[in-house]
């Protein structure tokens, strides 16, 4: 086993700089560390101050740390939900209580919900006891209302959250720009999946152009553009290559162009939904394009998905791209704790059992580009880690503590009390006396 | 439990007049009758495998033995002589999964506008419309379902009205009818639905009742009011007593929840909405055979246990809609502990596929607080208890002697995620085979498409 030891400096600087450090050390448990070390039997993870110090088997607790007896337990890294709208939603029916849409187009890529994220929200308590530490919060496109009005093609901004209560709660804003093509695009394009590539070409061209005639634009001496002050400012980061498109696409045919116009402008995009991805497996590979799947989507929605199959994981997986699950409604927002579920479908369907871990924790962190801190178990990471009863993609399993940068998190939720209120049916009082 | 009728001679010569209409007809050239034909099949014994009966018990190395569509034996060491030999050693056997909620068909794949054929939003009470109507045999989910272990589902009008219409129970054998379809003997079913949907969909904006809870049961009630009126002038009619009126489909139906023919499945979120929906059962003598959706059951198991109604519920949707906001997963469990019916559902066209995922949900919120539900005890809600609100008990929901033989061969236990269904048998015969994909049905829609033929480009 190896042992790693965390950067000295960086320990000089936590302990000088916080004066109550906490270090815990969970013993005995098997690691899956999903990181360089692969899966660790009677490990030792040790925490301090919110990173992870230390993984291994040989590792010297410190006198004075926290221990924490996790003998035949499984600890994983906190999941990552790669999609969704926690923080934007409370109840997806109740408009007053929905932020991830923007009716009609006054804004396209700049449009940041970020703004609207409530970290109190019902949702994150339910999900984060289940395991999901961190989550991609996205807006959605908005369909043509009664007056005809959709939302742009470019959505807007999605930021990276981390469902903890300590802390800034955003931690990477505008990690990606989210897009629409395909019959999505096409609705929101007014008629044609041409003209929604064509929006999106516009932007993509004006914000190019923006960037080189900034001062003459600000000074009013320059061509009008297709989209906003706003929204070209938040387009420069995609055009120098630096912040991806992420593309909500199923048909092949869609997903070439996508590839197609990736290559023209040379900038980064990741595919979402992806249900034709797998016919390109290779073409995705070779062009280094990520994908989120929805794992248990295997039948035609409509006729961007005819080929949609279960076997996508593993047949990409195979190919070499990199993959993730929560690409689907089912596993998003209010049952973004089910990507463990999604992982576990793709296993039997022929993903490999690690594949399908670093699917739902490691890959979206690179997705995201928030893997220099999460998605893995690594010295110098953030303690986002979770102890599970059992194998933590089987169905009847559960986190019995779940830990976020390094804080034990509360593992009660509105779900869990309103359970053992009803659990108790003897009280001779109605269940609004009880508490 | 079969509700005892009371009927005087007249009444009975109506039931008897009407029941070509409101029942499936036993004759095979009565019009809406199935027409369902069971797949050729072979006497078969499957052998060594670990059963869940169904009935609550879990039996290891127990054979099977199937002939003529039928379930012949089940138990250790039963003679193979004459049989087609299938060695099951270290396959889970259990009865054919049911779902009772399910709208493949209706609203069919692929999901265009021009599919969409589960909700008559005209009026909010469209008593008169039949599901099977609507069904669309080439519904490509319907495979996808038999993928799932499914046998049997029972087909729904959507929730947009207060009594939605007729549903029908089908085998999951694509034909090229729906009557090829329909479960041979299975009753009809009456959708009816509480709370947010029918509300949303009428009042101000249309301008017609209901626009509020409170509206929603006016209109039930004045419904069964009309209902009851058609049935007592029907017998009237019959005693002499007066001309009959002329035939009403709508109330026809309704008449036949009334006279315990067809079952009430009443879509129902909240705790509160359901205690009503049980009052206005009592005003007017009808039975609820189980609630849909019933996301807040475990408020009340005391009372869906007296009333003898299921709980059909997912395992974990919430949040989707104001009467959503309060679902838990242990939702089913703490219902089947009180003793009364729990049923999962999906409701969904890949729900539907994993209907043994979502129980094992369930199964591990509920040992989270102690509640035990070992194996053979959650596959009862997705199949003898499935059986039982549907009124097809008789015929399928378990593993035992003389009942229809449909079957799902499961690759290891089935409330593990890692587990597939290797095979499925439909009143004996084999239906689905995971690894011979010449056994399986492919729709007309799917012909052609790359997932079925497999493999990259």
């Amino acid at each position: 086993m190896i042992f790693r030891t965390f950067v000295a400096v960086v320990l000089l600087v936590s302990s000088a700089t916080l004066v109550n450090a906490q270090t815990i050390a969970i013993t005995g448990a098997t690691v899956h560390t999903v990181g360089p070390d692969g899966t660790l039997e009677n490990a030792t993870v040790l925490l301090r101050d919110g990173v992870i110090v230390s993984v291994g088997s040989n590792i010297d607790v410190p006198p004075g740390a926290e221990r924490i007896d996790a003998s035949g337990k499984i600890i994983t890294p906190g999941l990552i939900s790669p999609a969704g709208q926690l923080g934007l939603v409370e109840v997806s029916a109740v408009s007053g209580s929905v932020d991830y849409i923007q009716r009609g187009d006054r804004f396209s890529a700049g449009f940041d919900v970020a703004d609207a994220y409530n970290p109190r929200s019902t949702l994150i308590a339910v999900n984060r006891s289940e395991g999901v530490t961190r989550a991609l919060i996205t807006p959605r496109a908005s369909s043509p209302d009664d007056s005809g009005n959709a939302s742009h093609v470019l959505s807007g901004l999605a930021s990276v959250v981390q469902l903890g209560t300590d802390g800034a709660p955003i931690v990477k804003r505008g990690a990606v720009v989210l897009v629409s093509l395909g019959e999505t695009g096409s609705e929101l394009a007014a008629g044609s999946r041409a003209a929604a590539v064509l929006i999106l070409r516009a932007a993509l061209d004006d914000a190019i152009d923006y960037g080189r005639n900034k001062a003459a634009y600000e000074r009013g001496d320059w061509r009008e553009y297709s989209i906003s002050h706003t929204d070209l400012n938040a387009l420069q980061s995609v055009v120098n290559g630096v912040t991806p498109l992420l593309i909500d696409v199923n048909r092949a045919s869609d997903i070439e162009a996508v590839l197609r116009l990736a290559a023209e402008y040379d900038i980064e995009v990741i595919i979402i939904g992806g249900s034709e991805a797998w016919m390109l497996a290779g073409a995705l590979a070779a062009a280094n394009v990520p994908v989120i799947l929805d794992a248990a989507n295997n039948l035609p929605g409509n006729f961007d998905r005819i080929n949609a199959r279960l076997e996508s994981g593993a047949i990409l997986a195979q190919a070499g791209v990199e993959i993730a699950f929560g690409g689907g409604s089912a596993t998003q927002t209010h049952n973004a704790r089910n990507i463990t579920q999604a992982a576990g479908i793709a296993v039997a369907n022929g993903l490999s059992w690690d594949g399908a871990l670093a699917a739902i924790t490691l890959n979206p962190a690179r997705m995201f580009g928030i893997d220099d801190v999460s998605g893995s178990i690594e010295p110098g990471k953030d303690a986002d880690i979770v102890i599970w009863g059992a194998d933590p993609l089987e169905l009847t399993s559960y986190p019995e503590q779940v830990f976020i940068r390094g804080n034990a998190v509360d593992m009660r939720n509105r779900q869990t009390m309103l359970r053992d209120r009803y659990l108790d049916s003897s009280a001779d009082k109605p269940p609004a006396f009880r508490h | 439990m079969k509700r005892v009728l009371t009927l005087a001679a007249g009444a009975v010569l109506i039931l008897t007049a009407c029941d070509r209409h409101s029942g499936p007809g036993t004759a095979a050239d009565a019009p809406y009758a199935s027409r369902y034909q069971a797949l050729p099949a072979e006497p078969t014994i499957l052998r060594g495998a670990t059963v869940l009966t169904g009935n609550g018990e879990k039996i290891d190395n127990a054979d099977i033995v199937m002939r003529d569509g039928r379930i012949v034996a089940v138990g250790e060491g039963l003679d193979s002589t004459g049989l087609t030999v299938i060695e099951a050693n270290g396959k889970w056997i259990t009865p054919g999964i049911i779902d009772v909620h399910s709208h493949l068909g209706v609203y069919a794949s692929p999901g265009v506008q021009a599919h969409s054929d589960g909700n008559e939003m005209s009026a909010p009470v469209t008593a008169e419309v039949w599901a099977e109507h609507s069904v669309w045999p080439q519904d490509p989910g319907f495979v996808t379902a038999l993928a799932g272990g499914v046998t049997s589902l029972q087909i729904l009008p959507g929730s947009a009205n207060l009594i939605g219409g007729r549903s029908v129970t089908l085998k999951n054998v694509p034909g090229r009818s729906v009557q090829a379809m329909k479960f041979p003997g299975a009753p009809y079913g009456l959708k009816m639905a509480c709370g947010e949907n029918p509300k949303r969909v009428y009042g101000a904006g249309k301008g017609v009742a209901p626009g509020t809870r409170m509206g929603n049961v006016a209109g039930y009630r004045s419904a069964w009011i009309a209902a009851a009126d058609y049935r007592d002038k029907m017998a009237a009619a019959v005693k002499g007593q007066g001309e009959a009126p002329m035939r009403n489909l709508q109330l026809e139906t309704l008449v036949g929840v009334l006279e315990g023919e067809i079952l009430v499945h009443n879509h129902c979120y909240r705790a509160d909405e359901m205690a009503v929906m049980f009052d206005i059962a009592k005003e007017f003598g009808y039975r609820i055979s189980a609630f849909h959706h019933a996301v807040e059951a475990y408020k009340i198991p005391d009372l869906l246990a007296a009333n003898d109604t299921c709980a059909a519920v997912w395992a974990d949707w919430w949040g989707f809609k104001m009467e959503a906001y309060d679902g838990i997963r242990e939702n089913a469990a703490i219902v089947d502990r009180a003793g009364a019916c729990a049923v999962i559902h999906s409701d969904d066209e890949i729900g539907i596929q994993r209907l043994n995922q979502e129980a094992a949900k369930i199964m591990g919120a509920a040992a989270r607080v102690g509640i035990d539900v070992p194996p053979e005890r959650a596959i009862q809600w997705i199949t003898k208890n499935a059986a039982r609100m549907l009124g097809i008990d008789a015929s399928v929901g378990t593993l035992e002697a003389g009942k229809m033989a449909d079957l799902t061969v499961w690759d290891g236990n089935p409330f593990s995620v890692y587990t597939s269904v290797e095979r499925v048998y439909i009143d004996g015969a084999l239906a689905f085979d995971r690894h011979d994909p010449s056994v399986n049905p492919i729709t007309d829609f799917s012909l052609g498409t790359q997932a079925i033929n497999g493999g990259a480009e």
